[in-house]
């Protein structure tokens, strides 16, 4: 199947990545009440390796939620966030200084507000490409970690390692008003459809 | 004799290599993939496997990636190894990984991989009559790992626990 992905059909993709990220960060910034922007997105088809090496690399300790996508189509989605950001992020949700995602253990009440923000960015990411598509997708409850990257984003890899040793990444990054912004501090949208997805979201958007 | 001779051979994700002292071999970032090392004590060589899979029988194409499954690995490994002119008998294993990074209600099978990533790999050495000396395997914690063939030692990092040798 990889042979057959034109640069059309990555094009697809990145309106998909575009139009996700972009109903995430409006959400994001109303949550918030701060200006979230986004990066246009990159869409890439690369190794298993290339993909732990994204965000600093597979030590660098981030903030992850994953949920799993079955329906019309399947795949991964992740929502990584440098703890720096997660860490101001969620200071401002809950109104508490203090609060650590390096503490030991996390206070509950921060990894809730996480959680909750998991829920409702994935949930504009997805009723956004559902609606453009037009395809029914049932997302999972998303769940937490706060790890090494390359820990979190291969439990995403596991599912198309089946079918392959490539992934085909839909990765929007998203910008802070105010802060420094390199591959390492930014937050991240991950979007990896599952082979067998593609010729659905294709097919949905007439292009075959 | 001591730090700085040696170099740091990277094993990524699906990947394995084999190293002599004063060389050292590690992979980062193991979640559910579980890190297989097999080591001659004596020869002072180790070859590392980053598995994936527990199962080489479960990929829908032509697996032509070993190293990916525990039972292609495992064997693709200790072949490597006889060529450098190891006796089967005198390897040994030291194994980490199999966590789930994620607790969720459902009961799907990928998201159990980590814990059956261990069994496959356990039967497969058993298998190849293999001993397993030290694991540090399961819970929900992401790990890397650096093998020394040197001392046989495993040196284990978790983000919470900070690092520890087995």
């Amino acid at each position: 199947m990889d042979a057959d992905i034109t640069s059309l059909h990555l094009d697809v993709l990145k309106e998909i990545g575009n139009i996700g990220a972009a109903h995430a960060a409006t959400s994001l910034s109303l949550l918030l009440n701060k200006k979230i922007d986004m990066i246009v997105p990159k869409v890439e088809m690369v190794p298993f390796n290339d993909m732990m090496e994204l965000v600093g690399g597979p030590e660098n300790v981030v903030v992850g939620i994953y949920l799993r996508i079955e329906g019309d189509a399947s795949g991964s989605m992740f929502f990584i966030l440098p703890v720096e950001q997660a860490n101001r992020f969620i200071k401002r949700l809950i109104q508490d200084e203090t609060f650590d995602f390096n503490a030991i253990p996390v206070p509950e009440i921060g990894l809730s507000a996480m959680q909750e923000m998991g829920n409702i960015l994935s949930g504009s990411y997805l009723s956004a490409f559902s609606d453009f598509t037009g395809l029914k997708i049932y997302p999972t409850v998303p769940g937490l970690s706060v790890d090494m990257f390359g820990a979190i984003i291969s439990t995403g890899l596991i599912e198309l390692s089946h079918v392959s040793d490539h992934v085909i990444v839909i990765n929007t990054s998203i910008l802070e008003e105010g802060y420094e912004q390199n591959e390492t501090v930014k937050g991240h949208f991950f979007l990896l459809p599952e082979p067998a997805s593609f010729h659905a979201i294709f097919n949905a958007l007439g292009v075959s | 004799m001591s730090v700085g001779i040696g170099t740091v051979v990277k094993v990524g994700i699906a990947q394995m290599d084999v190293v002599t002292t004063p060389n050292t071999i590690r992979t980062s970032g193991l979640g559910s993939c579980v890190g297989v090392v097999l080591y001659d004590e004596r020869k002072k060589i180790a070859g590392l496997i980053h598995v994936m899979l527990p199962d080489s029988t479960l990929g829908k194409v032509v697996p032509g990636n070993v190293a990916k499954f525990a039972d292609t690995g495992i064997e693709a490994m200790i072949e490597l190894l006889l060529k450098q002119g190891v006796q089967k008998f005198s390897l040994k294993a030291k194994i980490a990984g199999g966590a789930q990074m994620f607790k969720f209600s459902s009961d799907q099978s990928s998201m159990r991989i980590g814990p059956r990533n261990v069994e496959a790999v356990k039967q497969a050495l058993r298998k190849s009559g293999i001993r397993i000396t030290a694991e540090d395997t399961g819970g929900s914690s992401g790990r890397t790992i650096e093998f020394d063939p040197e001392t046989s030692k495993l040196m284990v990092r978790t983000v919470n626990q900070g690092v520890s040798e087995i």
